[in-house]
């Protein structure tokens, strides 16, 4: 990679930061201390819901050297600024959720704090609470609003009504999947140092530094330049620090203001388990009308998520959710209605996939059993219904790029041996008790916001060469594992015509960088990336404008170009804002038109094997093809999907969060366990590219995608396999003996 | 801990330099590691020893250094993740692997991974693809899929295949 390359998207490049990683040199949160600094700690409360009465300090500890932060010291808002600013950083008189934080402790020993948290008396008179969706939803206590309800959509698309009569079969089906831990190994930190003369800076482990600014600014009520936010080497996100960052550094800054010292908060992995988000539970019903061809008449969908005490992001997670739980289906007639959900536990939040793969899961399932109702191999039924183009989805969005659905089936199923194994299988089973199957999934995830969501952050990047030709790239677009400072470098290579050696990443600082958005919703390569690739045809066209520079340059020109120019003129910097493609129509109110800007297509084939005796499911092997636009690092991309689809495995057959009285009780890596090295089967990854014309490149964003198939795909291989229907996740071994027990 | 109990004095090399450092007796040989040597590339990931975060080589062995206690390192020899790149400051094979063919994402596991890798290579130079699954079995990895991790370490076992340089991973 060290000449000017042509084709260096495309390429795998290394990992930009890989040797600082593997050297052991990249410095994350914990590995940061500043003189003087305290450590500060969190004090939850005990109960699902209650009044507080009382907090007292007991022991004999020295308290009026411990500081101490509660509800009345906040000197500006006491919410999480977010959607509906509904979540307090403290609870003052009333708690919502177990582990809802009541009081911040600080000190310079922490175990001499960890000790006084331990002494702290609270006092709760306990109220009635809910702990599940069905009660939330039949309003057994209103804990939250009216209704407990934090939000509602409803999609129409034809009349689904007028088309049960007319068809040859109806099918129903109920699907639920269970909450996921994010379990990025490097837990929830940040440090802060804070006071009125210079303001609030928090650095930490974050998906967002823009989020936190935002929730900063209320919570003290500063002038946004008096707030800084700096993004340390992350340890894994996952969505699990997208919102709740902003949180732990209110929470750290808090303690700093009041103390006038530094102070760092870092949760152990009990305390990270038990109190910060997780994916949405949810129940999914699915009423599907089918004519006497296996063509689809009619979707009726209803989808229901947990979203915990407070709203933090359950809309949007709700509206990704809705709108996939169609898949890539043409119907004429779709309804779907979706809510989510309040419930006295710690607040759900961002993880992979945002609730898509929640309706997904049902969607996938649902449709093995239509098939099997009407008759129809489970590839056939879907052959007859796949979306093409020219087809509307259940928003209307008229499906505009090239897509051949059928034809990526095929050759999933032809990577995968489905046909050969399927055949197999079945003569083996019946003399074994390893009962073998074979599944798939078809499945999209649209990248970027949702609807107008693009729009709304109209997000900024910027470039900057320096004198000596050096070339940085400005944007609050957080390297989490997943190769942004990578890709970034890549796109701003090969468009500069420069080494990838010469391309440098800023790190994401709010005083610094502008805001381009948050790292999430598969968004940083397709929309970001995008706009990194038209800020560097900016700065060239800069140079080549002003006549420093001309086309077909070499690295060397370049970089004397650079000299002269700022010589003549100063800083070289160029930025680049979002503009939406042409042609894009959506509308907010009524859930219509198109949901994203682009969509990845994909077929996960997953094979089983289901251990009779010990009621074990393993999965044996893995096949992820998909089409995402073009692959912009072969290495990393296939590294994401690779990634995604062990957690889709975890979330499938291992990951089992146990609720008691509203709180996770596995919370520990010893009880809640995530697959291991041994544990994984062969994950064979396959792409196709179909270049988007608004990616850089042609680039379709991927990050999500791998957590989608892999659930459907596992249970409809087991159905397979042991005959068995299963219709929930995670699957652990007690229920398939349950379900297989029924059976025998 | 109890913050009243004195400390001892605990001898010990780290990364080839012997050194004296005082801890309490249970106090966790990742906490001397990391806040007193200031060697943060050993990480901490769950405390109770199911991540392999905080793994280091210790007298040969390699061990979760959330469950050693300091009463216990007196005359170890122990070896972080600071000590393992070659002379020069090269990346050592199993860490030139690691970047090579996209074995570190996040790359809070990846001190560990790669001793644990670099440990099962000692042990077995030429591991199958299942002896690679179960040495490795002890780092969780939540980013990989460990797919690009087996990649690496198997490449590493090819190319020493290939030339008879004295085993520089």
């Amino acid at each position: 990679m060290n000449d000017a390359d042509k084709n260096l998207m495309g390429a795998s490049a290394p990992r930009k930061e890989g040797r600082k990683k593997v050297t052991g040199a990249a410095l994350y949160i914990d590995d940061i201390s500043f003189p003087g600094m305290l450590y500060g700690v969190t004090v939850r409360s005990p109960l699902a819901r209650g009044r507080v009465n009382n907090i007292s300090f007991t022991g004999d500890l020295p308290w009026d050297e411990i500081t101490k932060v509660t509800a009345e010291d906040i000197p500006g808002e006491n919410y999480v600024a977010l959607i509906l600013n509904d979540q307090p950083y403290l609870a003052k008189d009333i708690v919502n959720h177990p582990e809802e934080p009541l009081l911040l402790l600080a000190h310079e020993n922490k175990y001499l704090l960890e000790k006084a948290r331990r002494s702290v008396r609270i006092e709760i008179e306990e109220l009635p609470a809910v702990l599940n969706l069905e009660d939330s939803l039949n309003r057994k206590h209103v804990i939250w609003g009216s209704d407990n309800v934090f939000k509602s959509f409803l999609v129409n698309k034809g009349d689904v009504d007028q088309a049960w009569s007319r068809a040859a079969f109806v099918i129903e089906g109920t699907y639920e999947t269970g909450a996921q831990e994010q379990l990025y190994i490097e837990n929830n930190g940040v440090i802060a140092v804070a006071n009125e003369r210079d303001g609030v800076t928090v650095w930490g482990s974050m998906q967002c530094p823009y989020y936190v600014h935002k929730a900063l600014v209320k919570l003290f009520n500063l002038p946004e330049e008096k707030v800084r936010v700096i993004q340390t080497e992350t340890g894994g996100g996952f969505g699990g620090k997208e919102e709740y960052p902003s949180l732990i550094a209110g929470h750290a800054a808090l303690l700093a203001w009041k103390s006038g010292r530094p102070v760092k908060v870092i949760y152990d992995r009990a305390e990270d388990m038990v109190a910060t988000t997780k994916r949405h539970p949810s129940r999914t019903q699915h009423r599907t009308a089918v004519d006497a061809n296996g063509k689809l008449l009619a979707m009726e969908i209803g989808f229901v998520i947990d979203g915990g005490a407070y709203c933090t992001l359950s809309p949007v997670v709700l509206s990704r959710g809705t709108i996939h739980a169609a898949g890539p289906y043409y119907s004429p007639n779709v309804r779907i209605r979706s809510s989510a959900v309040a419930t006295n536990t710690p607040p759900q939040g961002a993880f992979r996939g945002f609730g898509a793969p929640q309706s997904i899961f049902a969607l996938e399932r649902h449709f093995d059993r239509v098939a099997k109702t009407i008759g129809l191999s489970p590839e056939e039924f879907r052959r007859r219904n796949f979306i093409r183009r020219g087809e509307t989805t259940a928003t209307n969005q008229v499906i505009q790029e090239e897509v051949d659905l059928s034809a990526l089936l095929d050759r999933a199923l032809n990577l995968s041996n489905y046909y050969e194994k399927r055949e197999r299988f079945e003569k083996e089973n019946s003399h074994s008790k390893i009962k073998k199957g074979v599944g798939f999934a078809s499945f999209m995830h649209g990248a970027g916001f949702t609807g107008s969501g693009e729009v709304y952050l109209a997000s900024v990047v910027g470039l900057e060469a320096s004198a000596d030709g050096l070339v940085r790239v400005l944007s609050a677009s957080t390297e989490i594992g997943q190769g942004t400072n990578t890709i970034f470098c890549q796109i701003a290579a090969e468009t500069l015509d420069l080494p990838y050696e010469s391309i440098e990443i800023t790190q994401p600082d709010t005083s610094v960088v502008p805001n381009s958005g948050p790292t999430v919703a598969s968004r940083t390569c397709m929309i970001v990336g995008k706009l990194v690739e038209s800020a560097a045809l900016s700065l060239k066209q800069t140079l080549i404008g002003s006549g420093l520079l001309r086309e077909g340059y070499s690295p060397a020109e370049f970089k004397q170009a650079c000299a002269d120019f700022h010589k003549r003129f100063g800083p070289l910097r160029a930025t680049s804002k979002y503009q939406p493609p042409e042609n894009v129509f959506w509308d907010d109110e009524k859930y219509q038109g198109d949901a994203y800007g682009a969509y990845a297509w994909a077929v996960y084939v997953a094979e089983v094997s289901v251990d009779m005796y010990t009621y074990e499911a393993r999965v044996e092997d893995f096949v992820a093809l998909q089409e995402v636009g073009k692959v912009i690092n072969p290495v990393l991309a296939a590294g994401q999907i690779e990634g995604g689809v062990a957690q889709a495995i975890g979330f499938t057959l291992f990951e089992n969060v146990v609720w008691q009285d509203g709180r996770m009780v596995n919370n520990q890596m010893t009880n809640y366990i995530i697959p291991t090295a041994a544990d994984i089967p062969p994950i064979h990854v396959y792409f196709e590219e179909n270049p988007y014309p608004f990616g850089p490149a042609g680039a379709k964003g991927i990050g999500e995608l791998p957590m989608d198939g892999g659930a459907p795909a596992i249970l409809n291989a087991i159905e397979n396999a042991t005959g068995i229907s299963f219709t929930q996740v995670p699957l652990m071994p007690e229920m398939l003996m349950n379900g297989l027990g029924r059976s025998e | 801990m109890d913050y009243s109990i004195t400390p001892i004095a605990v001898s010990l090399t780290v990364n080839g330099q012997s050194q004296t450092v005082e801890a309490f007796p249970m106090e966790r040989l990742l906490d001397v590691l990391r806040e007193q040597l200031r060697l943060t590339g050993v990480k901490e990931g769950c405390g109770e020893g199911e991540c392999g975060a905080c793994t280091v080589v210790f007298n040969g062995e390699i061990v979760n250094s959330c469950l050693i206690p300091m009463a216990q390192v007196d005359g170890a020899e122990i070896t972080t993740i600071e000590g393992v790149a070659l002379a020069d400051g090269q990346l050592n094979r199993v860490q030139q692997a690691f970047v090579e063919f996209g074995g570190a994402q996040c790359g809070i596991c990846t001190p560990g991974m790669v001793l644990a890798a670099m440990n099962l290579l000692e042990r077995n130079p030429h591991p199958s693809e299942s002896e690679i699954r179960d040495g490795l079995a002890g780092n969780l990895c939540r980013c990989t899929g460990y797919m690009k991790i087996f990649e690496a370490v198997l490449h590493v076992c090819e190319s020493r295949k290939e030339d008879t340089l004295p085993n520089s991973g």
